[in-house]
């Protein structure tokens, strides 16, 4: 398989991902369309890594490092969630207008 | 008055030819070291206003070792005076005026020795004595300061060889006296009583300031001892102004002493704690201006001056022993009644010294502080007792206090002078000495002095007899439950009691001479006439009347006098009711006539206060407080108006150019914040995808360019 099969298969999983962030309604859902979008970020770091024969394999700790991060970004997301789900029983990212305050 | 140098050598060869011979040496280190007499106390004093709080006994025992002291140093040097005779001086320079020297010093002779012994002394027992009396007070390591400082500026007094030492010392005395008279200065008549203490005093004080003044000029020294020295060696201006000069400090004398018609700041003095009294009419204070008197002996016997000068001493002191013994006979607070007493007595010395009777004068000062301090502790022990200073509270103590009762007994007969107590012998040498100078120079001031001094003896037992009667006698009228005091104030009273009893024999006419040996002790000779034999035609005379005075106030105030006023108590229906006694009435004896004008005091305090003290004070108050309010304040406030004015100008930059930098900062933010806030409705969805879009748009550009 070449580099360029990898970078689509990246390409279109980030387009899902970005898609289900911008149309989703319900907050849990448009969290793992993030996680959609980090796993795309991830198949490109590794993907290039492998296409440059990096010695060092920086691409592939790089990629383990924004696994760790989606890990500890969905602990909080998903706590943020359920406390916002608590107060106003409702996870729906469309009435969540406090933002601006 | 114009004397010549003729004259004046004529008054030396007077003085010598009269002066008897003394011999005396300098007392060696004992008089050179007397100057702890007087700085010990002082310190002491100073000490205790200090660190009285955290000494043993919160001051009391400092105090009492410093008048212990005193007592124990006054007592060797009045032995080592009888043995050897010391007349010795010491003077430090500490400054100049022009030609006169500032000296600071101490005279150690017979007088001054009699007065260190006699504050000590009785101030020591005194002191021990206040320490049951004063037990609770609020004040009471500041009342034992104050005293201390008292007894200390007494001793400088007394220990001083020249007039501005003198002054000193006697300014001391009336500012301590007056802090203590205003010891319980939550009532307000207390401070009037200090006050009144305070500015009588001062009056006096000014006269004692010119005269001094007057004579220091003349003699060109302060110095009594040069005084002296050049009045006999012939200083024409001495003679010249020695009356006005001697007349002035008498009227200095007259105030301290409390003489006619300055004598009315001494019954009010009462206000004071009782030991204060005691200490104040027998040892301080009172007995400065006889002391002062008697240190100037000298110079009031001048012959150029001394008849006039004299003859006005006399009668002051003659009238203040007769009618000053009347008003104590209407007082009904006890304590009044012996400061009327002690003004009376103290007639007796300054007409003593008036009529040239030196160590008689000096000798009933010596006994007087014995019995009168002793009255007056008797009378503290009472009023412990009974918590009244009235007569009209007490009665039938006997029984309660018999140690009490037996000693003011025996201070009663030595002030009305029963044979053999101490007043019998002083008092009966005063009238003995008037009695010659009548005889053997008749003049008017001798005659009025025996015969108001008899007159005075017989008033003095009346009261006295009154005064025994209503407080031991008859039925008790009190509330409280009268107890004997503790033996820490009965022990002094016993001491004083045989002082009281004893002292009249140091000196009886003809057998003992031990107290004019003593008080003769002097660096100037004193002329005076001594007794070879008692006068037995005057003890014959007032003997009787003295006896008469006790047995008529005996009868008029006794427990035979009282009205009893019988009925049954409650309800007027219960006749079966035994009768009891329901009031007693006593000390109902009146003279229609006499007593209004005794109990309003000769009106003497009410001229004062409306003829001097009202029509002074009124517009110097007024003037005082225009004054205050338009020119001393003036001062602050225009440096208020000034802040002001200024404070409110910065206020307006503060407010205005200060302020407006943050306000204008803050209200920019704000309004940035709520312009763009439109712009952002606050929906997450949104802001992802304008973020997205920012980065499409940067991807677009990285791309084109």
């Amino acid at each position: 398989m070449t580099i360029v099969q990898w970078i689509l298969l990246g390409a279109a999983m980030f387009s899902v991902g970005l898609y289900g962030v911008l149309t989703r309604r319900n907050a849990v859902l448009v969290l793992a369309s993030v996680e959609i979008m980090l796993a795309a970020v991830n198949i490109n770091l590794v993907a290039f890594d492998t296409y440059l024969a990096d010695p060092e394999f920086t691409g592939q700790i790089l990629a383990l490092f924004v696994i760790a991060l989606a890990a500890a970004e969905v602990g909080i997301g998903i706590a943020i969630i359920l406390m916002i789900f608590r107060n106003r029983h409702s996870a729906d990212v469309d009435e969540l207008n406090l933002m601006k305050y | 008055m114009s004397i010549s140098l003729a004259e004046l050598s004529r008054v030396a060869v007077f003085l010598q030819e009269h002066a008897e011979e003394v011999q005396a040496g300098d007392g060696g280190g004992l008089a050179a070291y007397a100057w702890l007499i007087p700085v010990v106390p002082m310190v002491v004093a100073f000490l205790i206003l200090f660190f009285g709080k955290y000494s043993p006994w919160k001051g009391w025992g400092m105090a009492t070792a410093a008048l212990g002291f005193v007592a124990v140093y006054g007592a060797v040097l009045a032995v080592a005076n009888l043995r050897d005779g010391i007349v010795a001086e010491f003077s430090v320079n500490v400054g100049d005026i022009g030609t006169f020297a500032i000296e600071w010093g101490w005279v150690v002779d017979g007088l001054s020795i009699l007065m260190f012994f006699l504050v000590g002394v009785v101030g020591f027992l005194v002191f021990v004595y206040a320490k049951g009396y004063m037990r609770g007070d609020a004040r009471y390591t500041w009342f034992f300061a104050a005293f201390t400082l008292f007894a200390g500026g007494m001793l400088v007094l007394v220990s001083a060889p020249n007039f501005i030492q003198l002054i000193v010392g006697w300014e001391l005395v009336g500012v301590s006296s007056y802090l203590l008279i205003g010891h319980y200065w939550e009532d307000m008549d207390n401070i009037d009583a200090a006050n009144k203490a305070f500015m009588t005093n001062k009056v006096a004080d000014a006269a004692l300031f010119i005269g001094a003044i007057i004579m220091s000029l003349s003699a060109g020294s302060f110095q009594f001892s040069e005084i002296f020295a050049r009045m006999i060696g012939g200083e024409t201006t001495l003679a010249q102004f020695g009356f006005w000069a001697g007349l002035a400090i008498f009227i200095g004398a007259m105030g301290k002493s409390a003489q006619f018609p300055l004598h009315v700041w001494l019954p009010d003095a009462m206000a004071g704690p009782t030991p204060v009294s005691a200490l104040m009419h027998a040892a301080t204070m009172v007995t400065a201006g006889v002391y002062l008197i008697a240190r100037l002996f000298p110079f009031y016997q001048l012959p150029d001056f001394s008849g006039s000068l004299n003859t006005i001493i006399v009668i002051i002191g003659a009238i203040t022993l007769l009618f000053m013994g009347l008003l104590a006979i209407v007082q009904d607070d006890i304590k009044r009644v012996l400061a009327y007493s002690t003004v009376s007595q103290l007639g007796y010395m300054v007409a003593a010294l008036g009529v040239g009777a030196y160590t008689a004068g000096l000798f009933h000062l010596f006994t007087h502080a014995f019995f009168k301090s002793l009255l007056f502790l008797g009378a503290g022990s009472i009023i412990h007792a009974v918590h009244s200073n009235n007569m009209s509270d007490m009665g039938g103590l006997r029984k309660y206090m018999p140690v009490t009762f037996w000693t003011f007994l025996i201070g009663t007969a030595a002030l009305v002078g029963i044979f053999p107590f101490a007043g019998f012998w002083s008092k009966d040498e005063i009238i003995s000495s008037a009695y010659f100078n009548a005889t053997n120079d008749p003049e008017f001031a001798a005659w009025f002095m025996v015969v108001l001094s008899i007159l005075g003896a017989f008033i003095t037992a009346f009261y006295m007899a009154r005064v025994v009667s209503l407080t031991f006698f008859g039925t008790y009228l009190g509330d409280a439950k009268p107890h004997e005091s503790p033996a820490i104030m009965t022990v002094p009273l016993v001491a004083l009691a045989v002082g009281a009893a004893t002292t009249g024999l140091l000196n009886i006419p003809g057998l003992t001479a031990v107290f004019t040996d003593w008080v003769t002790t002097r660096a100037f000779p004193i002329v005076e006439h001594h007794f070879a034999q008692p006068e037995y035609i005057l003890i014959a005379i007032i003997t009787p009347v003295v006896l008469l005075g006790l047995f008529i106030g005996w009868r008029l105030f006794g427990p035979s006098a009282e009205l009893h006023h019988t009925g049954t108590s409650g309800e007027a229906a219960d006749v079966s009711a035994p009768e009891r006694t329901v009031a007693v009435e006593r000390d109902t004896f009146r003279i229609p006539a006499l007593y209004p004008v005794l109990e309003n005091k000769y009106y003497i305090d009410d001229l004062y206060m409306n003829g001097i003290v009202r029509p002074t004070m009124g517009p110097i108050a007024a003037a005082t407080l225009w004054v205050d309010m338009n020119v001393v304040d003036a001062v602050p406030n225009l440096a208020a108006g000034v802040a002001k004015q200024a404070a409110a100008s910065v206020a307006v930059i503060d407010d205005n150019a200060v302020d407006g930098v943050y306000n204008l900062a803050g209200a920019s933010t704000g309004a940035t914040g709520s312009f763009l806030r439109q712009f952002f409705p606050g929906r997450v969805q949104q802001y992802v995808a304008l973020s997205f879009a920012g980065v499409v748009i940067f991807a677009a550009l990285f791309v084109i360019f």
